[in-house]
């Protein structure tokens, strides 16, 4: 991974308004489908594919790239956009979402669109999968393979069992080359996530389990990439980034609202949204 | 009366009949697929004991994952090594592995097309004293209604080896289901297996009266009870369908043509298990009269596997209870 210049950083700055402008367009066009997640994540996704990802669009099932590994499928606006503005398929596809024979399932299958590295969208069961490949990779190639295996999770779903189960395996078999990056925006389909069912101390309980736990803005390119590059340099332990995220980040009427988090915009709301986000000045 | 081209045991109707668990048969042949191919990994919740699956991790402990007491678990970390290549046999007591991880085995397994080998031993309720909550009788019914599943149920330990070779070779997720208790060995080596095929086993030289078909331990009870028909004159004949997905259509059809009448066989609710497959096949092809051997509408309980049979009326006499009835049903037309 390239050190991170204020250059590169303005350029993604852009890209990321760009990604959420495709996401409005979208949701608008599918007239279903979830707002405030992709948005929230868009600086990530972003971060990701244009600048961390070991990967090639244009050889997606090349056998030594990283593996991303969505867990909470149903932001998949967000890596279906981040796909595209990177080359896997064109722009223009992205309006066939949630359509019947598009690629661009409501929640991703990869039967649909190999590119993905797993069907997700039932909570909880990404970062096992992750595990899996991790430990696969591992077996074969010792602890020092060139992958790195990326597990995009959301905060609600960690109300899921099967998430913890995961936790304990991945610190027993030290996987090192594993990074979690956790959506912390707070809310869940009902409501604030203290609310419904609480999360907190999420640090400590990480901790808890032996991994090495970092907590970032998940808007700022610098902390973002960082944060990555930290977790990378750590020996015989898994990773988890802790993002702290505006669900519906970039467009003022969306933001930090749970009302958001499973509904799309009408045409007039994706018209105002995606005025604020060609008017953002970005630096 | 033993179909002679099948090479069966030719000391099936003596007493002294070698019993061998069905699940030791796994566990040599996960040995011999794990010699076969590198890619195999075993992965088990605790009980690879039990499971047998110990002789797999004992000649490959690089290739060996304790899970510990997580089913979730064990699927779903099966199906990312199975997206990295490996071949994972995933093992514990068939109602926790698929019964407590089926939406894991649905969602990741399944929806993926993940050549994920799910290994529920303990099936049936001859697991014996440890009560109806460790005797799975749904597992058929709930594997087999799973796109791209396909599923196994061997009758005996020689089956399940080769089942389990099999199994590891075809790139598709896969149910074995295996039984705890000493069963007896009516194959040999030489008996043919293939997926998707079902064998005769028990054929007296007249044209059949009433066909069984059956399937997993409960093969043996169908086959005794065949020859006490064969003996009094009236001609049986048993279907072993160890393959009850993909299901042998052909055989199951031409079969209940012959007959005229049919009796399903096994350790299992009688709701979505292979009374059902069948009677779908049946009902869709060539309706046949049918009575089916199998558990209705009841949990298990504690007793030993011999008490629990006949208590569930899976047992010899209740067999041929249900073919006299069965062709009671036919000559009524």
């Amino acid at each position: 991974m390239h050190q991170l210049t204020d250059k590169k950083m303005i350029w993604l700055e852009q890209k990321a308004n760009e990604i959420r402008q495709s996401i409005i367009e979208m949701l608008v066009e599918a007239k279903s489908g979830h707002t405030a997640g992709p948005l929230g994540m868009a600086d990530i996704f972003t971060a990701l594919y244009f600048h961390i990802l070991k990967h090639d669009p244009t050889n997606p099932m090349w056998e030594d790239r990283d593996r991303l590994i969505l867990s909470n499928g149903h932001i998949c606006p967000v890596l279906y956009a981040a796909m595209a503005h990177s080359g896997y398929f064109k722009l223009e596809e992205l309006k066939t979402l949630r359509k019947f024979g598009s690629r661009l399932q409501g929640h991703p299958h990869r039967e649909f669109l190999p590119f993905v590295e797993t069907s997700s969208g039932p909570l909880g069961l990404g970062l096992s999968q992750a595990v899996g490949m991790c430990l696969a990779d591992k077996m074969d190639n010792d602890k020092y393979s060139g992958k790195q295996f990326y597990c995009l999770m959301s905060d609600g779903e960690l109300q899921e069992g099967n998430i913890w189960e995961g936790i304990m395996l991945a610190t027993k078999e030290k996987l090192q080359n594993l990074t979690v990056i956790i959506d912390r925006n707070n809310i869940q389909i009902s409501g604030y996530t203290e609310d419904i069912m609480p999360l907190e101390p999420l640090k400590q309980k990480w901790q808890a389990f032996n991994w090495q736990v970092q907590s970032i803005d998940g808007h700022n390119f610098q902390e973002i990439v960082g944060a990555v590059g930290e977790a990378q340099a750590v020996f015989d332990k898994p990773s988890v980034i802790i993002a702290n995220t505006i669900p519906g980040k970039g467009v003022s009427f969306m933001e930090r609202k749970y009302e958001w988090h499973g509904k799309p915009p009408n045409k007039e709301e994706g018209e105002k949204a995606l005025n604020e986000l060609r008017n953002i000045n970005v630096k | 009366m033993l179909n002679n081209k099948l090479k069966l045991n030719n000391k099936m109707f003596s007493q002294d009949i070698e019993q061998i668990p069905i699940r030791q048969g796994f566990g040599e042949g996960l040995v011999i697929a794990g010699d076969n191919d590198k890619n195999v990994v075993g992965l088990c919740a605790d009980l690879s004991d039990s499971t047998k699956m110990n002789l797999f991790a004992e000649k490959y402990p690089e290739r060996f994952i304790q899970i510990g007491v997580a089913e979730q678990n064990l699927a779903t970390v099966a199906s990312g090594m199975a997206a990295m290549g490996k071949i994972p046999f995933i093992s514990s007591y068939a109602m926790f592995n698929p019964g407590r991880n089926w939406e894991q085995i649905r969602t990741t397994i399944c929806y993926n097309d993940m050549p994920v080998k799910i290994v529920g031993s303990h099936a049936g309720v001859s697991v014996g004293p440890d009560g109806g909550t460790h005797q799975a009788i749904e597992d058929i019914a709930i594997m087999r209604v799973l796109p791209n599943m396909i599923v196994l149920s061997p009758c005996d330990a020689i089956e399940a080896k080769k089942a389990t070779i099999v199994a590891a070779k075809i790139n598709k997720p896969v149910y074995l289901r295996l039984a705890r208790e000493k069963t007896p060995v009516i194959t040999t080596e030489e008996t043919p297996f293939e997926i998707g095929k079902a064998r005769i086993f028990f054929v007296p030289p007249m044209q059949a009266q009433v066909a069984i078909m059956a399937t997993g331990a409960l093969v043996y009870n169908a086959i005794i009870a065949a020859q006490r028909f064969a003996e009094k004159g009236i001609s049986v004949k048993v279907l072993n369908i160890s393959s009850i997905r993909p299901l042998d259509f052909e055989a199951i059809i031409d079969l209940a043509k012959e007959a005229g009448a049919v009796v399903s066989v096994e350790e299992h609710q009688v709701v979505g298990g292979l009374g059902s497959a069948i009677a779908e096949v049946l009902a869709q092809n060539y309706p046949t009269p049918m009575e089916l051997i199998g558990i209705h509408n009841k949990f298990g309980q504690s007793g030993t596997p011999a008490e629990l049979i006949e208590h569930y009326h899976m047992g010899i006499s209740y067999i041929e209870k249900a073919v006299e009835k069965v062709m009671e049903r036919k000559s009524q037309g």
